[in-house]
This record gives C-alpha cells, sequence and structure tokens, in this order.
C-alpha cells in the first residue's frame, strides 16, 4: 500500500510535468500543423535560462521567473518568424527535419555555454515531507501537481474566454474562415510558438527542481509524443489524460515490474493507440484515406 | 544518339532516351569520377581512407533510406532500429553459427528486409506526421529488444566480430583500410546502380506514383499495399547491408551505434543530399561524412588563436549539424543535387541566364 501510494504521487507528478510539456506541443500542432521535435529543448532552455537569472544572476526568485519569460517568448518568436513560417506549405518531412535540426542547434548551443556537468540549483519548492496513511510523501511533488493543474486551467481559461484564445481556436479549426473573420493568421501562429515556449519554460523549471539542472531534461521531449498521441494530437485536454496515463504507467511499471521496461512501455502505448484509434482518445476525428 | 543545344537534350530514338547517361559530358564526368575512386588509395593516407571507408556504407544506408522517405514519401525514424538488425543478424550468424561470411550478409539482409516490412504495416493506415511517430516507436522498441535481450551479446553488452576472410582472401592489419576499401567501393557501385536501374523499372515507378498523389496512383492500378510494403522491405533491405557492413568492418557490435541520432543522421543526409535523387543520397552522406573531421581540422587550426575550443568541439559537430539542416531546408530544400543541376545549366548556358 505504502509502495503504491509513493508510486501514485510520483506517477501523478511525473505526469502533471509530461501535460504541461504536451500542452506546448499540441499547441503548436493545433495552430499551425506543425510537430515539433524540439520541445524536449524548450524544457531545457527554459530551465538553463531560469538557471542563469536565479543563481548566476542572483536576482530574485519572480524577477528570475519573469526574466526566464521574456527570453521564452523571444525564442518562441525568433523560431516562428525565421524558421518555420519560410516553410508553411513545404512537406511533412521538411517540417519535421527543421525542428529535429533546431533541436540539435539549441541543445549545442546549450552545452557550449553551459557544459555538459550538473548545475546546483537552490530548491525553489519546500523539500520537506509529510506523512499519509504512513507513507512519506515529498511536498514538492505534490506542489507540482498544484502548480501544473493552475498553470492548465489558466490556459484552458485563456482558449475559452480571451479574444486571442478563441482567435486561435478559429484558426485551429479553418485558417480560411478564420482569415475572412479578420483574424491575423500570422499573429495567432507566433502566440502559439510563444505560448509553448513559455509552458515548456514552466515545465523545464519544475522538472530541474524535482531531478537536476542538467542536459537529460531535453530527454523528456521523446516521452511527450506517446502522451499527444493517446490523448489525440489536437486536444489540451488530451494532454491531461495522456499525461497523467503516461506518468502513472511508467512509474506502476517501474515500481512493480522492471525499471528498464518503463522505458519503453510508453511506445508500446503508443503503437498500440495507432492501431486501435490514431486520433487519440479527444483528438479530432479526420477520416483520411491511406 | 542524343544532340545537346541551348534548348535541352533532344532524343533522336527511344534508345538513346532510356540511356542512363546522354551527353558527352556526363562520359567525360563519369571518367573523371572512377579516375579518383581508383587513386584515391594511392592518394589518401590510412585515417581519410577510414573516412571514404564509412562514407561509403553511409552512402548504401543513405540510398536505402531515400528509396523509401524521397522516393515513396513515406517518412522513417527507424533506420537506426534497420541498421542494428542487419549488424547483429550478420555479427551473431558469422560468428556464433560459424556460417560464411556472406551467406550470413545476406540472410542480414533478407531479415532486415522482413522486419522492415514488419514496422512498414502502420504505413498503410497512417500517413505523414502520424507515421512518422510510428517509425519513432520501432526505433525505441528495436533499441529495447537489442539492448534488454542479453541472449544477443551472450551477457557482454556488445559483440566482436571476426575480421573479415572471404574464402581464403583475408583482411591483413597492415593493409585493413585499403582492402576494405576496394571491397566497400565495389558494393557501393553496385548498390548505386541496383537502385539507379530500381526506378527505372514498373515497381520503382510504382513507388513514386504513391509519393505524388496515393490516390491518382490507385485509380491508375497501382496496389498501394503492395508498393508501400515493398517499399519498406527493399529500403531496409539496402540498410541491413549497410548494417552488416558496419559490423565486418567496425569489428564491434553495441548498442550506441544505432541510437535515434542515427536515424537523424541519415535523414539529415537525404534532406542535405536532395530527397528523391540516388546522385543526391551519395552527395549527402559525403557531406555529412566530411562535417566531422573537417571540423575537427578547422577547430585544431583555429585552437593556438582560440585555446579552449577544442573541448567544445562535439557541440560544436552537433550545432553544425543542426544549422547545415536548417539551412538547406530554408535555402535549398531540395538539397546539393539542385545545386549541382543549376551550376551545369549556368555553365551550359553562359553567357546567358537561361
Amino acid at each position: 500500500m505504502n509502495t503504491f501510494i509513493s508510486l501514485t504521487v510520483y506517477g501523478l507528478s511525473d505526469g502533471a510535468l509530461l501535460a504541461l510539456a504536451a500542452l506546448g506541443f499540441v499547441l503548436i500542432y493545433k495552430a499551425t500543423r506543425v510537430i515539433n521535435f524540439a520541445q524536449g529543448e524548450f524544457l531545457l532552455v527554459g530551465a538553463y535560462m531560469f538557471y542563469t537569472a536565479f543563481v548566476v544572476m542572483r536576482l530574485p526568485l519572480v524577477v528570475a521567473a519573469l526574466f526566464g519569460v521574456l527570453v521564452a517568448i523571444v525564442l518562441g518568436v525568433v523560431v516562428e518568424r525565421f524558421i518555420l513560417r519560410p516553410l508553411i506549405g513545404e512537406s511533412a518531412i521538411s517540417v519535421i527535419m527543421v525542428t529535429i535540426g533546431l533541436s540539435a542547434v539549441l541543445k549545442s548551443l546549450i552545452q557550449i555555454f553551459y557544459g555538459t556537468s550538473v548545475r546546483e540549483q537552490p530548491p525553489i519548492l519546500p523539500t520537506g515531507t509529510i506523512t499519509v496513511a504512513g507513507t512519506t510523501i515529498p511536498v514538492n511533488r505534490l506542489l507540482v501537481i498544484g502548480i501544473a493543474a493552475i498553470v492548465l486551467t489558466a490556459f484552458s481559461a485563456f482558449f475559452q474566454r480571451s479574444r486571442h484564445g478563441i482567435a486561435m481556436r478559429a484558426v485551429a479549426d479553418d485558417q480560411q474562415a478564420a482569415l475572412t473573420m479578420g483574424i491575423s493568421v500570422r499573429r495567432v501562429f507566433t502566440l502559439a510558438w510563444v505560448l509553448a515556449a513559455v509552458s515548456a519554460l514552466i515545465a523545464g523549471v519544475l522538472l530541474a527542481d524535482l531531478s537536476a539542472v542538467e542536459q537529460n531534461i531535453a530527454a523528456f521531449g521523446l516521452i511527450v509524443f506517446p502522451v499527444v498521441i493517446l490523448g489525440g494530437l489536437d486536444s489540451v485536454p488530451g494532454t491531461v489524460l495522456g499525461g497523467l496515463t503516461i506518468g502513472l504507467l511508467k512509474q506502476y511499471v517501474s515500481g512493480y515490474a522492471d525499471p528498464g521496461l518503463a522505458e519503453v512501455v510508453p511506445y508500446l502505448v503508443l503503437v498500440a493507440i495507432l492501431i486501435v484509434r490514431p486520433y487519440g482518445i479527444f483528438g479530432e476525428t479526420r477520416i483520411e484515406r491511406v | 544518339m542524343s544532340t545537346v543545344t541551348a534548348t535541352g537534350i533532344h532524343h533522336r530514338s527511344y534508345r538513346a532516351e532510356l540511356r542512363l547517361r546522354h551527353t558527352k559530358a556526363q562520359y567525360v564526368r563519369l571518367a573523371l569520377m572512377v579516375g579518383l575512386l581508383l587513386a584515391a588509395p594511392y592518394v589518401l593516407d590510412r585515417y581519410w581512407l577510414g573516412i571514404a571507408n564509412t562514407i561509403l556504407i553511409a552512402v548504401i544506408g543513405a540510398v536505402g533510406l531515400n528509396i523509401l522517405v524521397g522516393f515513396t514519401g513515406q517518412i522513417s525514424l527507424g533506420q537506426g532500429g534497420f541498421l542494428a538488425v542487419g549488424a547483429y543478424t550478420s555479427a551473431i550468424l558469422s560468428g556464433r553459427a560459424g556460417l560464411p561470411v556472406p551467406l550470413s550478409i545476406l540472410i542480414a539482409v533478407i531479415m532486415t528486409a522482413a522486419i522492415g516490412a514488419f514496422f512498414g504495416l502502420p504505413a498503410l493506415r497512417l500517413k505523414g506526421l502520424y507515421l512518422a511517430i510510428a517509425t519513432l516507436a520501432s526505433q525505441e522498441i528495436i533499441m529495447f529488444i537489442v539492448r534488454r535481450w542479453t541472449w544477443l551479446t551472450e551477457g557482454q553488452g556488445f559483440i566482436e566480430v571476426e575480421r573479415l576472410s572471404i574464402l581464403g582472401w583475408s583482411i591483413k592489419r597492415q593493409t585493413f583500410e585499403v582492402q576494405w576499401y576496394w571491397l566497400l567501393l565495389a558494393i557501393t557501385i553496385a548498390v548505386v546502380v541496383v537502385a539507379r536501374n530500381l526506378f527505372r523499372t514498373a515497381l520503382g515507378r510504382s513507388f513514386m506514383a504513391v509519393r505524388d498523389q496515393d490516390i491518382a496512383a490507385q485509380a491508375i492500378g497501382v496496389n498501394i499495399t503492395r508498393a508501400k510494403v515493398t517499399a519498406f522491405a527493399v529500403s531496409s533491405g539496402f540498410v541491413g547491408l549497410a548494417g552488416a557492413l558496419t559490423a565486418h568492418y567496425t569489428e564491434t557490435v553495441t548498442w550506441e551505434r544505432f541510437t535515434l541520432d542515427v536515424s537523424i543522421l541519415y535523414l539529415a543526409m537525404i534532406i542535405v543530399g536532395g530527397l528523391g535523387s540516388i546522385a543526391g543520397a551519395v552527395y549527402g552522406a559525403i557531406f555529412i561524412g566530411l562535417l566531422p573531421p573537417l571540423l575537427t581540422e578547422a577547430v585544431e587550426a583555429l585552437s593556438t588563436s582560440m585555446p579552449g575550443l577544442t573541448d567544445q568541439l562535439p557541440a560544436i559537430r552537433n550545432a553544425v549539424f543542426g544549422v547545415a539542416i536548417i539551412v538547406f531546408l530554408l535555402v535549398e530544400p531540395r538539397g546539393l543535387d539542385r545545386i549541382w543541376t543549376r551550376l551545369k545549366d549556368y555553365v551550359r548556358f553562359w553567357p546567358f541566364r537561361y
């Protein structure tokens, strides 16, 4: 029972982070139909920028967070404007490869400036533990779940209520119709990349706080694929369900069966979903003759 | 014969049109290239000959991948996994089962083709981005099996492969790179010729029809299911050959050689070289193969004025690699092959622009 509770808490917090990382991925796919292979590197850049502001430049926590957001916004705008926009209308392979190239560039830039060693960062979230039903649970894991829930709620409120959020949904639904209604599709594309970079920043900083500020953060980007395929490539609620499912599954498999197997289980789920229901649980069903 | 004028190449008979080479200039370039390839082992030292051998193997793999991605339009991120299948099969069959090397390589090719066809099955239901993600999963699953199934390496984690010897002809330590160069050159030329001719057959044309417009292809009687699965099998067969040759050439097989990064490297080769062109796959393999050694040279040359640069070499290499992919996609998405064609046209029409 103790193992179960702690595995569940770890799985839920991993899942919450996965959902945050997947959120950016889905935003980009929904608005621009681009698969972003550099999502993991966005997390990495976010975590290192926050580290730079918080530890290297010794800024207060809030200012450091704002600095991180600023860098994320710039990154999103630059990537969209100079790399993705010229490729609008190109084949899927070109778009995939350009984000792969981008991921190589971002990762090696971080390596050039910060090296490969693990960086020390004082914990942001409280590190104590609480005892629930005889199980000790780290507080920071619980807080991560809470923060992710707040951020995800804020994002869905943004899509439901705000002008820009509704414009983004309109563009995702039908680009031409949105254009005729006077929505600037270009601005929506930029906004999607900016929001993706910001949500990646939040996920990256939280992930770095749970583990460490290091290059491995980028590896998180690959597990995003099973999450988004499970939830549906263009569904925001899907990322939550997909993230939590994959997070819990990984923890249970690694706790009860075999940690090595836990690495490959998400991909087995991915293949199963692709065979049974390729558009995922909440994804829009598009019938495409192959 | 065909005549070349400023308005293009004019064929006077069907036979002339079917030829692989039409103009005198093409024959001159072929002769030049053959001369260069024959002279290479006498000119290059052991280090550069080793790089040439690695490039020759990469050419085989890139040609194979281009058949699938460039000619059939099916995105695959599973190249590394298929290379691993070829390498492990050939290493185990020749080492532990004691089969002669040519036979074990042949079985490795067939094995990889079969596994490639199996992992190509999702292509029957999926397209584009979804297919890319499905092949990503196949890569991860193959890597998991290779790493965790200790029977493959008898618990060592790697396989040592004996130095190559075929029917009494064996590779000697002194002339290791030179002997391998001749062997790999012969195989690579055979592969390039086979691939080039594949797209002059009905099967090859059906691949291209599926890429250009699958519904139209079906309407004119192309069996799409068959074309897609065959494309995966043929492409993986070439990749398996490249994997098996890697195993015998490097004489050790470890899983680190076949990760997702390798899949990406091969995709970069065909993007940089030119999608849907055999020559492009060759140019791309040469470009990506020469990038690391040339960068190392450049960094060493600069290291006197900028110390500390040498430590950054792996990161710089990755950065240049990423920038190369992005720049090619933005500036010339059809790759080096297209640049070469434009260059030839420029010379041909000079002093006119077109």
